[in-house]
């Protein structure tokens, strides 16, 4: 229900933006922002899943690791989490080919985004592997699984479901910050709006259709996570029943 | 020797001046931030629709687009309609707006989590519902959500470098311009990076301590 709700009011949002787009004569505009919106796509796929991987190893690092590798997840997770996602991004970008690291802005983008997300992700991980009820660690010792193989088979996949909704959150937190890959000269849509901007002064016209093209991605982030909560807690009901 | 140590040193005054900046833009954000939520959460759990509606489709729309762009928009927009807003200004509204939204919503759940028998009782004693919400209700609401108030608090403490893109002159402003005049990023940004986490470290320690102190003092006096 609330689903079908959000399905329709992306596509409204964005018939909305194509009708701004070919009435008030900006069409001109549209093209050149649906490419750098293609750019905020890709930074935004690229980076969730270097976030995801971090995530899951930090976070099992951080629970389960021994001493040296838990200090080190710590670190991770308290650097990128307390230190400002542009200033991550300068960081990487500038000071980083002082120590002879020189990287494509595009990976910068990417490395700096996706660490970033990682670190609040892992805690998203580590909260939902902490809520498994215990009796279901109990019941793996009673089978004589193997920590490893109980974590893979039976925590992760319960795990898993309980993450889906703060994972869902933090794809529109990175959506979001992606804007700021703008400031390192990567042409995105933020990018495109600034250079129209400056070179047509239609400021109202260009960032509304920007803040819609946004509003879009961000609705179609919002319903595929809905979408796949209810998949995996169906698929986790079924594996009760079995 | 990459890291210089009398470079550090001797940027280091101008960098505190410039930090004195971003910390004002965080107290007036969270200020606008603060008041602006809770007005927005009240509307937003009116029992009208024609009220409700309409915010909660501002606030959707506010929390899922960037800061930066409502940044922009802001400074570039608002000078088409005759208001000229100073960087700082536009930067802070934008700020304070941004984060309203998501107050707005921890809000929310304060609100939710007031029992129903008060709103009962307060119809009971015939209170207006001005006064309801500032004896009754607003009272019991906001203490158990001041910790997670204080996690926006120290992340919009977090977005304040977003203002060097409108020119502000706060810390990471400053930082770059340093790096760019001496070509020596390293010192500048590094210690930017270092201001940030320490006092992020800082005020979760505090929030922590808030959070035990609600925690000790049980749910209502």
């Amino acid at each position: 229900m609330a689903q079908r709700l959000l399905l329709v009011s992306t596509i409204m949002a964005f018939l909305a933006g194509l009708a701004i787009a070919s009435f008030a004569g900006f069409r001109e505009f549209l093209p050149g922002l649906l490419q750098g919106a293609l750019i905020t796509v890709e930074i935004t796929v690229a980076g969730a899943v270097l976030a995801l991987v971090c995530a899951v190893i930090a976070a099992l690092a951080k629970l389960y690791g021994p001493a040296p590798v838990r200090w080190l997840a710590i670190t991770y997770i308290e650097l990128f989490r307390g230190t400002s996602a542009l200033v991550q991004l300068f960081w990487m970008f500038f000071v980083l080919p002082h120590f002879g690291v020189r990287l494509e802005p595009l990976l910068v983008a990417i490395l700096a985004l996706g660490l970033n997300i990682g670190a609040y992700g892992a805690e998203v991980v580590r909260g939902a592997i902490i809520a498994v009820p215990r009796g279901q660690w109990e019941a793996t010792i009673a089978l004589n699984m193997s920590r490893a193989a109980a974590l893979r088979r039976v925590i992760l996949p319960q795990a898993f479901v309980a993450m889906i909704p703060p994972w869902g959150n933090l794809l529109i937190e990175l959506l979001k910050s992606t804007s700021l890959v703008s400031l390192i000269t990567i042409a995105d849509l933020t990018f495109r709006a600034q250079q129209m901007n400056q070179t047509t002064f239609r400021t109202v016209e260009i960032f509304i259709i920007v803040l819609l093209l946004y509003l879009a991605i961000s609705m179609i982030i919002t319903v595929g996570m809905r979408a796949l909560e209810a998949k995996a807690a169906g698929a986790v009901a079924r594996g009760r029943a079995h | 020797m990459v890291w210089d140590w009398s470079y550090a040193l001797s940027i280091l005054p101008i960098l505190a001046q410039a930090s004195i900046v971003t910390i004002q833009a965080t107290l007036l954000g969270f200020v606008l931030a603060a008041t602006l939520g809770l007005l927005l959460a009240i509307l937003r759990t009116s029992p009208l629709p024609i009220i409700a509606v309409p915010t909660g489709l501002v606030v959707e729309f506010i929390r899922s687009t960037p800061l930066l762009i409502q940044i922009f928009f802001l400074y570039f927009v608002f000078p088409e309609f005759g208001v000229t807003l100073d960087a700082f200004v536009a930067g802070v509204i934008a700020l304070g707006v941004h984060y309203a939204t998501y107050c707005s919503e921890v809000y929310r759940a304060g609100l939710e989590g007031v029992p129903r028998g008060q709103w009962e009782a307060s119809t009971a004693l015939n209170l207006s519902p001005f006064h309801t919400f500032r004896d009754v209700i607003i009272p019991q609401a906001i203490p158990p959500v001041i910790p997670a108030l204080g996690n926006y608090f120290v992340a919009l403490f977090k977005e304040t470098p977003l203002l060097s893109a409108i020119a502000v002159m706060e810390l990471m402003q400053r930082a770059k311009i340093l790096g760019s005049q001496t070509f020596r990023y390293i010192e500048p940004i590094t210690i930017a990076g270092a201001f940030f986490l320490v006092m992020s470290l800082i005020a979760a320690a505090l929030i922590r301590y808030v959070e035990r102190r609600i925690a000790l003092r049980g749910i209502r006096p």
